[in-house]
């Protein structure tokens, strides 16, 4: 692959990229529109994300990428794999080591630092899409900040289930000013949205970046009687023991058993080593023995 | 006992070394070499170059090859691969007529100057399939050929323009926006649009334009013309300071005549509705010139009936296949993050139901 360039695009149109990223992270949760490029993988799979992690690539920087807060399923397989071959930067599953974190799904449940980025592949960057499809109205509702119709739907899922039924891509209000759809993590990573990373949205088919600067303010949207709240399944994790980590659920056999296991399979198995054991690994553990 | 899904990357090896041998097939047949696939499945090669926005028939050739004749994959590739192409500059505008003419048709006048030619065209072949061509040797069959015309083959629309019948079109010499290099912004203008609809899917293209003449839109259109060839590629160079011939493509030209009504401040006069594509892609032009003609309902002053074809947004953001296709099957790709916490919600829900309901439940 020494025919392409650095990160497989030209510099020039790396250089539009990081025009846009800056926008970004100047009007913080605003969506810049951008010149996305056909990318030697689908539009779905992360065209956006990647753009923007090869437009903010150096050769010094170390890469991670997760899927669903994993290293080893397939799609953060196949993006760890084209940067290593295209720009040929170090890569790591582990999250402190980092220094550009690509994700889907998920943020880390490690804190991050000042001097790391996170990037996220974004599907529908419009968190207004849904309530109104056209972009030419949902561009207008931003300028003139009408939120009106967020806050009805939301009112109509509590009058009508009790609750907000929104459980990931949950909406979020920036700085108090844009609603920004933090793409679809699960609300239980909500409240990590305000870190000391910069955060990078990138949308590649709907050609759009959005940026959080560090210690942004980001309020998850919600009314006073009907707090907004951070949910995970009401269990530990079965391997590391963790109450504190999102989690998977995963299916045992044909009688539909269930075991809880940490989403962030780095965070699970710094866990694991440092001696911490769940339910299921100490079973394991004792068996062995 | 659970063990952590691991290696990824193995599998994926694995399947593109499946996926390669299942591309060549059986080894005991002669495997397509991209000249065959250029000169026999030339068709095919003229829509992925339309499609994938490249005209290189060599390339779309191994594109095909390389997808398994799955001509979306190969737009695809076709795609991709232009991505990594420097932008050197743009052309000339081609003239189109220029065109050394393989097709020229007009349904609206029985013959005009330049004459009718029909070309290397199905219309009125029967389709009945050519056992012949399952024998081993294809004979060799050669068309009869006739001395060229030499003079440039006039546009008929000019012939109506004449009498001032059709809607005289404004000649704007701004360089036309490049969707490929900026992003796209709604409401956009014609010449985007045409764009889009160039590399649009042809199937989607199609169904919309199907859709005007079953009365979503309705313009009845007559194909005023209809022409394929080859046209010459200029390309002014910087240092010489002057145009020079940089090689030549073959186009597809279409031109719609349409009724319009005439409105207070127009008189009733024929439009056009234009579409133009790379190769022989005659359906994806005369496609484009249906919608092209829907979508001008703004400017020409006519009613919105609130069709999808008349809706800029809605045919432009769903026209192009590789975004579709990406964005469609993306949903195979792993949601169990998502998934976890919609069924968590989904649980929580029921459980509240089963509270403030109970008896409900009891007399189920």
């Amino acid at each position: 692959m020494t025919d392409y360039n650095f990160a497989y695009l030209d510099e020039q149109t790396k250089r539009m990229i990081r025009r846009a990223i800056l926008k970004g992270l100047a009007i913080p949760g605003y969506q810049v529109p951008f010149a996305s490029r056909e990318m030697p993988m689908p539009y779905g799979w992360g065209t956006g994300g990647v753009q923007v992690s090869a437009a903010t690539l150096t050769p010094d920087d170390t890469l991670k990428v997760i899927d669903q807060g994993a290293d080893d399923t397939t799609n953060a397989v196949s993006i760890r794999k084209f940067f290593e071959v295209t720009a040929g930067v170090a890569t790591t599953e582990n999250t402190t080591e980092a220094s550009v974190i690509q994700t889907r799904h998920r943020i880390p449940e490690a804190e991050l630092r000042d001097d790391q980025i996170l990037v996220y592949q974004v599907p529908i960057p419009e968190p207004l899409r849904f309530l109104e499809p056209r972009e030419t109205e949902t561009r207008k509702m931003h300028a003139l900040e009408e939120y009106g119709l967020m806050h009805v739907k939301l009112y109509e899922d509590i009058s009508q289930h009790g609750a907000i039924a929104t459980s990931y891509a949950y909406p979020v209000k920036v700085e108090g000013r844009y609603v920004m759809d933090p793409s679809p993590i699960p609300k239980f990573d909500n409240p990590k949205l305000e870190m000391s990373a910069i955060q990078l949205f990138g949308a590649g088919r709907e050609q759009r970046i959005y940026a959080l600067p560090p210690y942004t303010k980001v309020e998850s949207l919600d009314f006073e009687d009907y707090p907004f709240e951070a949910t995970k399944a009401d269990h530990a994790c079965d391997m590391c023991g963790a109450e504190n980590s999102y989690l998977d659920e995963v299916i045992m056999d044909d009688q539909g058993s269930r075991m809880f296991v940490c989403s962030d399979t780095d965070f699970c198995a710094g866990r694991q080593q440092a001696g911490h054991l769940g339910a299921l690994a100490a079973v394991n553990a004792e068996d062995a023995a | 006992m659970y063990v952590a899904v691991k290696g990824g990357e193995r599998a994926i090896d694995n399947a593109h070394a499946w996926l390669a041998e299942e591309r060549r097939g059986d080894t005991s047949i002669a495997e397509l070499s991209i000249e065959q696939i250029r000169e026999q499945l030339s068709l095919a090669v003229n829509r992925v170059m339309a499609e994938g926005s490249l005209y290189d028939p060599d390339l779309a050739a191994l594109a095909i090859k390389q997808s398994r004749g799955d001509l979306i994959e190969a737009i695809f590739l076709i795609r991709a691969y232009r991505t990594t192409l420097p932008r050197f500059g743009s052309s000339e505008p081609v003239k189109t007529e220029d065109m050394a003419c393989d097709r020229r048709i007009s349904a609206t006048f029985k013959d005009a100057p330049g004459g009718q030619v029909l070309g290397p065209t199905f219309d009125y072949t029967h389709r009945l399939l050519d056992f012949k061509l399952a024998a081993e040797s294809d004979p060799q069959a050669d068309a009869e050929t006739a001395k060229p015309r030499r003079e440039p083959i006039p546009h008929i629309m000019e012939f109506l323009n004449t009498e001032g019948l059709i809607q005289t079109e404004i000649a704007c010499e701004d360089t036309p926006p490049d969707l490929t290099r900026e992003p796209m912004e709604l409401p956009s203008n014609r010449a985007l649009r045409l764009q889009s609809l160039a590399r649009g899917d042809e199937g989607f293209v199609l169904g919309m334009a199907y859709s005007t003449q079953r009365g979503y839109a309705r313009n009845h259109a007559f194909v005023g013309e209809l022409r394929i060839g080859a046209v010459p590629v200029e390309m002014e160079i910087p240092e010489l300071g002057f145009a020079i011939e940089i090689g030549e493509m073959t186009l597809t030209e279409c031109e719609t005549v349409n009724q319009f009504q005439g409105s207070k401040t127009e008189p009733p006069q024929f439009t056009r509705g234009y579409g133009l594509v790379f190769g022989q892609s005659e359906r994806k032009a005369i496609s484009v010139a249906l919608v092209d003609r829907a979508l001008r309902w703004k400017e020409l002053g006519e009613s919105d009936s609130g069709a999808a074809a008349q809706d800029e947004e809605f045919v432009l953001s769903h026209c192009d296949n590789i975004q579709a296709t990406g964005f469609l099957e993306h949903i195979k790709l792993p949601h169990y993050v998502d998934f976890q916490s919609e069924l968590e919600l989904v649980r929580k829900l029921r459980r509240e139901a089963a509270e403030t309901y109970p008896m409900q439940e009891a007399a189920e």
